[in-house]
């Protein structure tokens, strides 16, 4: 068979080999001189195929594919955080020291930088049994996170021998391992895994806890937990990407694993310039040093972009395993459910809905099926929450890619282009959006926040549906004839809508909102709901209530109160009730 | 050894089909002698062992089975390239046809390009002053950004790309550094003379290299046009660091034309018979606006594209306004009133706008401004829908103010012809004087700082 596999066929990214037995199914292959890096993705007695992750212009029938008896994988190790890599982990800081602005073609790079020296100390000693999943060494990754280097899932054993702290290469062995059959194998800085397997886990825990994002809309009314997965579709235009940017850089997860996949070169080049001049206010560090980025733009090969989800959550789990809550940011799965498609045209597969293949829905759930809370293999918890953005084409959520991941995440967070038009973001519409993780974690905002966080949030969204039952009537009559009772939820909703649900991404204070400022300025708009339906109640006119000013004042409170002063809004309730009382005693 | 392969094995529409090739490359490049004397150019798009699909870049008019010769001429399609090509006009396929002979070149470039490897790219943040007050403060253009023009039929985009053209320039302090690239993809003669009389109205014809595919050019040809262009932007802005503008029109013609090359390879159509590779193509394009880190240049585009029967979903403006960074949506009802440039505001965005504004670019009250400017004009349409429904005498005061607004909006700030190049300040104080038509309380998107700085009190009134 030596060096007998070559080249016969040539469409787009997808090239076949005929007459051969030498590969097995996903192997990932070099294809021609350049060495292009290529995975088999079809097998049958006639012929092998393969797609390639870079451009194949200049590839001959006759270029020989050399297959390399592994899976398609990524070597995990430290270096990974505070880096940027393109669909099928490759580093591009590295790939621009080789070929320059431009990304050229057979870029030979390892993910990891196999130079640099890691500060490591070991954690077992000789004699100790270790298992998969189990730490044996740690290093500081960045100045907040600490790598712990995990004995690959599917390897146990004795430890034979162990070097002393000190400094080492991700290849330098650091500890022996004799397994259950007296093979012996050196555990290193990093091992290699296959993007397409998902890592195991010991058990799956329930998603009990919430992913703070500092988001109003998200935290009060739609709220996500830990491991928990949310679609964001959206127009375009409509903000996805700056609700992903915002989730990104507030939500409390440990670790952040950014997918640009299939999207802009500047978006990536902002979140690169951005992340790294944002400071975390948990750690005082910048933002960067607890992110991955993997970016595979739109025009680069369609083939790594559909790598680039699984390259993105391999990353995610192996710092799971290491017991950190990670948060995926997808943007956007439909280029990926695209990629496929591509892939699956150029295979001359028969197509079910808009050209999708007919295995879109499986490839969907078993992406999503990844994100979970769970107990790892040592022990820890950890967790991977995914939050998948979702462009449909022409706006329309009834096409496949929208209908399809509707069903496989809790969240949908469906954005709107009449509030986007309207510059009211995030353009999250809270009438067609719908978490369902509330009844999950009504426990733990009871516990840390109190009952009354419940109550103040049903409050809320009972005045949202109310008002919006009541702009159907506006609409067609005009707000004159409603009687005031109505009018005045058709106020405090606005105070909601405008004072609440919007929030100003570039305001200082706005940006990131504390839960308990979130449960304060709910508790401040709905005492003034109260106080004032008992005014109109005994007839006193809602135009004089207005006139107080209150509900401008409250629409702005968001910018007034900062963060740090929530004893403001004791304040607010005192002059909400001298107003109010100073009208009923006229 | 140069081998002439004789005749063809298939014809079918403009693809030719030839067997017993050895040697042939992906996306290489082919001349096809026909025995009348005359040649075309053609490129591998397929290869299944010795059997290969070339797409002829004329056409397959008068080809037989018999009446040819190929030769592969072993490399990629190329684009000669060198400073000369400021001033010069050229097919769709890249060659020279004003008469004044090919170019010597300094470097041949691909016309496929290579994609820009993210982490070189510099974030764009510095403004264009177009001189337009629709596009300055609420749609601003940014340096290195791509922002499509989407309009319809019968709309004055061309108008407006040149009026871009023309006040851009004036306000650029590198001037010298500063030239146009532009793409004509199946469009009329007399558009394509409209640009170049007007190219050379405002001086800048020597600035300009233009590719030319009209509409009655080769089909195929107009599917490498704008790359031709781009190689040559990417040419001035990062070897000759030049700030390039790129206009590209019609981009519907162009999407047509990959459907209708796609369909004659026989590929599985998606929607509307666009193949499913719409998107990664036309990202192939866009993308290549930007600015790299080390270069002075600058890829700015300002692709036009005329949207089906005014169809804001239909494929090629709905994929194209999920690669550009925004849009400029050109508005009928507005076109319909005599109102230039129509800029329908409401559904066009500016996605590097928020970089490039405020302190220390424009001015500290544009983003605010802007803000509200948007939400109030939001407000304008949902009272006018009411206005609709129940008359204007029933409205409220308040919608009733938002109506004196929006007409206001509309004629003064909207409107404002071809010649009008207003400043950035001139724009942003008419946008508070319209701003100060609606009572104070209502400008929930400003803060009191700046509404007691620039709010113009009409209370005299």
């Amino acid at each position: 068979m030596d060096n007998k596999n070559v080249i016969t066929g040539i469409n787009g990214p997808v090239v076949t080999i005929t007459d051969t037995d030498a590969f097995s199914m996903l192997e990932m292959v070099y294809v021609g001189d350049e060495r292009l890096i290529g995975e088999v993705i079809d097998i049958t007695d006639k012929k092998t195929t393969v797609q390639v992750y870079e451009d194949t212009t200049g590839l001959k029938p006759g270029d020989i594919v050399e297959g390399t008896h592994s899976p398609m994988g990524i070597l995990l190790g430290p270096g990974i955080m505070d880096n940027i890599f393109d669909g099928i982990g490759r580093p591009l800081k590295a790939i621009e020291e080789i070929s320059g602005a431009f990304i050229s073609r057979g870029a030979a790079v390892s993910s990891l930088d196999e130079n640099r020296l890691w500060n490591v100390q070991l954690c077992v000693k000789a004699g100790d049994k270790l298992s998969g999943g189990s730490i044996y060494a740690t290093c500081e990754e960045t100045e907040i996170i600490q790598h712990r280097c995990i004995v690959p899932p599917d390897l146990s054993g004795i430890v034979e021998s162990v070097m002393p702290d000190g400094q080492y290469k991700v290849n330098d062995t650091v500890a022996v391992l004799k397994d259950n059959n007296g093979v012996r194998h050196n555990l290193t800085l990093c091992h290699y895994w296959p993007i397409r397997t998902p890592r195991p886990v010991k058990k799956r825990l329930p998603a009990t806890i919430p992913l703070v994002t500092g988001q109003r809309v998200i935290d009060t009314l739609l709220p996500i937990a830990k491991g928990g997965s949310a679609a964001i579709p959206g127009g375009f235009g409509t903000g996805k990407t700056m609700t992903q940017h915002q989730l990104a850089k507030w939500c409390d997860a440990d670790i952040i694993v950014y997918i640009g996949c299939g999207e802009r070169g500047n978006e990536m080049s902002q979140v690169l310039s951005e992340f790294s001049e944002l400071i975390d206010p948990k750690s005082n560090r910048p933002m960067t040093d607890r992110t991955v980025l993997i970016a595979n733009t739109s025009n680069m090969p369609v083939a790594a972009r559909e790598a680039s989800i699984y390259t993105g959550i391999t990353i995610a789990e192996y710092y799971r395993d290491m017991g950190y809550d990670v948060a995926i940011m997808a943007d956007s799965t439909s280029r990926w459910a695209e990629a496929l498609r591509e892939i699956s045209g150029r295979l001359e597969e028969m197509p079910a809905e808009e050209g999708f293949p007919a295995y879109l829905p499986s490839r969907l759930s078993e992406f999503y099926e990844r994100a979970g809370r769970v107990k790892v293999l040592s022990g820890k918890e950890g967790s991977v929450t995914i939050i998948g953005a979702v462009s449909p084409q022409g706006a329309d959520f009834s096409e496949p890619v929208t209908q399809n991941t509707k069903r496989f995440t809790r969240c949908f967070w469906a954005l709107d282009k009449s509030l986007a038009y309207a510059r009211h973001y995030p353009a999250i519409n809270w009438m067609t959006s719908y978490s369902e993780y509330f009844s999950d974690l009504d426990n733990w905002f009871a516990t840390n926040y109190g009952e009354d966080f419940i109550r103040l949030r049903q409050s809320v969204n009972y005045l949202l549906h109310e008002e919006d039952r009541l702009m159907e009537i506006v609409k067609l009559i005009g707000s004159d004839v409603l009687p005031d009772d109505q009018k005045l939820i058709i106020e405090v909703a606005r105070v909601i809508r405008v004072g609440f649900l919007q929030q100003n991404a570039f305001h200082q204070e706005d940006t990131y909102v504390p839960l308990e400022k979130q449960k304060k300025m709910m508790h401040v708009i709905i005492h003034l709901y109260q106080k004032a339906k008992v005014l109109v109640s005994t007839s006193i006119p809602i135009s004089r209530i207005t006139q107080t000013g209150l509900f401008d004042k409250l629409t702005k409170m968001k910018y007034d109160i900062p963060n740090d002063r929530l004893d403001m809004f004791d304040d607010y309730i005192e002059q909400i009730d001298t107003a109010l009382a100073s009208i009923s005693h006229i | 050894m140069i081998i002439d392969y004789l005749g063809v094995k298939e014809i079918n529409g403009s693809l030719i089909v030839l067997d017993g090739i050895k040697n042939a490359s992906y996306e290489e490049i082919v001349d096809i002698n026909l025995d009348n004397g005359t040649s075309r150019r053609g490129r591998i798009v397929q290869i299944d062992g010795e059997r290969i699909v070339v797409e002829v870049f004329e056409g397959t008019r008068s080809i037989s089975l018999n009446n040819t010769k190929t030769r592969l001429l072993g490399r990629p399609m190329e684009m000669p390239l060198s400073p000369e090509i400021l001033g010069r006009v050229f097919n769709g396929a890249g060659k020279p046809i004003d008469g004044l002979g090919d170019i010597f070149p300094h470097k041949r470039m691909n016309i496929n390009g290579t994609p820009i490897n993210p982490v070189s790219r510099t974030y764009p943040h510095n403004f264009i002053n177009t001189g337009i007050s629709t596009i300055d403060t609420l749609i601003t253009l940014i340096r290195g950004q791509k922002l499509p023009i989407f309009s319809g039929s019968g709309m004055r985009h061309n108008e407006l790309a040149v009026q871009i053209i023309r006040q851009a320039k004036l306000s650029d302090d590198e001037q010298q550094n500063f030239c146009v690239v532009f793409a004509a993809m199946g469009v009329k003669n007399d558009v394509a003379e409209y640009f170049r009389k007007s190219f050379e109205d405002s001086g800048v014809l020597q600035k300009v290299v233009m590719f030319l595919n009209l509409s009655n050019d080769p089909i195929i040809e107009r599917t490498l046009t704008p790359r031709c262009a781009l190689t040559a932007a990417e040419y001035l802005a990062f070897e000759m660091d030049m700030h390039v503008l790129v206009i590209m029109t019609d981009i519907t013609s162009y999407a047509e034309a990959v459907r209708e090359f796609s369909s004659s390879k026989g590929e599985i159509p998606s929607r509307k018979g666009y193949p499913g590779y719409l998107y990664s193509d036309l990202a192939s394009l866009y993308e290549r606006a930007g600015m790299i880190k080390g270069h002075k240049g600058s890829v700015t585009q300002i692709p036009i594209l005329t949207m089906p029967n005014d169809d804001i979903t239909h494929p090629v403006p709905d994929l194209t306004g999920y690669i550009t960074e925004g849009q400029i949506v050109l508005d009928r009802s507005l076109e319909g009133q005599g109102i230039y440039p129509p800029v329908g505001v409401l559904p066009s965005l500016s996605r590097l706008m928020k970089d490039g504004i405020g302190e220390g670019f424009t001015r500290e009250d544009h983003a605010p401004l802007a803000n509200q400017l948007f939400a109030a004009y939001a407000k304008v349409m949902d009272a006018r829908l009411l206005a609709s429904v129940i008359g204007e005498d029933e409205l409220s005061a308040i919608d009733k103010k938002y109506l004196q607004f929006g007409r206001e909006f509309e004629s003064v700030f909207v409107n404002q012809g071809l010649t009008d190049n207003r400043s950035i300040n001139d724009s942003l104080n008419l946008g508070w004087k319209l701003i100060s038509l609606l009572p104070r309380s209502e400008l929930d998107r400003i803060d009191d700082a700046l509404l007691d700085k620039y709010y113009v009190n009409n209370d005299c009134e």
